[in-house]
């Protein structure tokens, strides 16, 4: 495999085939406590993706500086760094939406999405590769996010990104914006996805039988 | 991490040091630069909301609480701190007092201002400034239309009471949001606590200025 393949499939990867809340089930606690709206959602994600793509590129970047011992708080200190500058700059610049996402802006320090790619892959990797596998991870987090968050909002408030959807007649289901309903989401969607992952198993398997025979 | 054989204690400290060094450098140059904006949002919020939960006004005085005394604020901008605002129409007529007021709300800290008709001794409009209610419940305190508006002209006497969804009857009484029974309550407190604190000054205030 050339560098510009390695490059493209290090980037493509997080999207879909090891997205970090389907597959990997990582960053689990966002997914389910701001994704009560589309737009909450994507908020969150933008946060998270602010985020990990500073901590890779500066992991990255420093990755033959640090030591092994102490790699996990450097790490660490970065990342923090990163979080508190996102949530002084949303204060600043985006107020409102500082007041939707209220404390999950400073949770993201804790997700375990952001130290497992630095551990992981960025403190593994050259610069590019480091950016290209954050970009994807966080492009497929915002979607995995969006997708529960538009799921949640659809059916427990009749709307999606604050548009109505039904019209007066829609009873929502409260329940799926409140707690219950991001596991039940959630569960849902990852049934989806481990049979859509099976099967695809299946066929491969099947194909590499016929053409082995 | 490439080096294979392990650093020494120097090396451990020196790291350390440089990157706690560094992102100390990174986060008092985006505080100090991102502080004021912080507190011109607030400020703006703060300006917004007293002419929303005071209908009509079109100017505004503050008054800071001095030896149990309103007096006028000197100072530039607004006051953020135990201070109410007098509002005033386009004839310098005064329309009633926006009043900010908080306490704590089922996940943290909630602040809010309100209207208040000294001639009619009702209050007559309130705005969540702050709050970090449960998103989809609590946070209806802001977004619920419904419940904002018992506030528009809500009696205070003897006390503000949250009662159950639907059962609103008396003029002192608020529609609680169902599902969020603690912030609804929550407000009302905030809401009783700020008259019990203010009220009596602007009475006072009121009193000495009709015997000069």
């Amino acid at each position: 495999m050339d560098a510009q393949d390695k490059l493209y499939s290090e980037t493509i990867k997080g999207f879909w085939r090891e997205n970090p809340v389907f597959v990997q089930l990582l960053g689990l606690c966002p997914a389910l406590a701001v994704t009560n709206s589309a737009i909450n959602g994507l908020a969150m994600g933008g946060a998270t993706a602010f985020v990990l793509l500073g901590s890779s590129i500066l992991v990255s970047l420093f990755r033959n500086l640090i030591p092994k011992q102490v790699r996990i708080t450097s790490f660490i200190i970065i990342i923090a760094t990163f979080v508190t500058v996102a949530d002084l700059s949303l204060q600043a610049l985006l107020p409102t939406v500082h007041k939707e996402l209220g404390a999950f802006i400073a949770l993201i320090v804790v997700n375990c999405l952001i130290l497992g790619r630095q551990e992981a892959f960025a403190s593994r990797n050259r610069f590019p590769y480091a950016v290209g596998d954050a970009a994807g991870m966080a492009v497929g987090f915002t979607f995995a996010l969006v997708l529960v968050g538009g799921i949640r909002e659809i059916l427990g408030n009749g709307s999606l990104f604050g548009l109505s959807l039904f019209g007066e007649s829609f009873e929502p289901w409260v329940i799926m914006i409140l707690p219950p309903g991001g596991f039940l989401t959630l569960g849902v969607l990852l049934i989806i996805f481990a049979q859509v992952k099976k099967s695809r198993e299946k066929r491969s398997a099947l194909e590499a039988g016929k053409e082995a025979a | 991490m490439s080096t294979v054989k392990r650093a020494g204690p120097f090396r451990l400290i020196l790291t350390l040091a440089v990157a706690g060094f560094a992102s100390g450098l990174v986060l008092v140059t985006v505080y100090v630069r991102t502080a004021p904006l912080i507190l011109e949002n607030q400020k703006a919020a703060l300006e917004a909301a007293i002419y929303r939960v005071v209908p009509g006004a079109r100017t505004r005085k503050a008054f800071e609480v001095e030896d149990n005394k309103l007096v006028p604020y000197e100072g530039d901008g607004l006051p953020m701190e135990n201070a109410v605002f007098a509002a005033y129409d386009d004839n310098g007529v005064l329309l009633g007092y926006g009043i900010p007021s908080e306490g704590p709300g089922f996940q943290d800290t909630i602040k809010l201002i309100y209207g208040y008709d000294p001639k009619t001794n009702t209050i007559i409009g309130m705005e969540v400034l702050e709050s970090k209610e449960t998103p989809g419940l609590g946070d209806k305190i802001i977004k619920d239309q419904d419940f904002v508006d018992n506030f528009k002209a809500l009696a205070i006497e003897p006390e503000v009471v949250a009662v159950k969804t639907g059962t609103r009857e008396a003029a002192n009484e608020v529609d609680s949001i169902s599902g969020a029974t603690i912030s609804s309550k929550a407000v009302v407190k905030i809401i009783n606590a700020g008259n019990q604190k203010f009220l009596p000054l602007i009475a006072a205030a009121h009193e000495s200025e009709e015997q000069p």
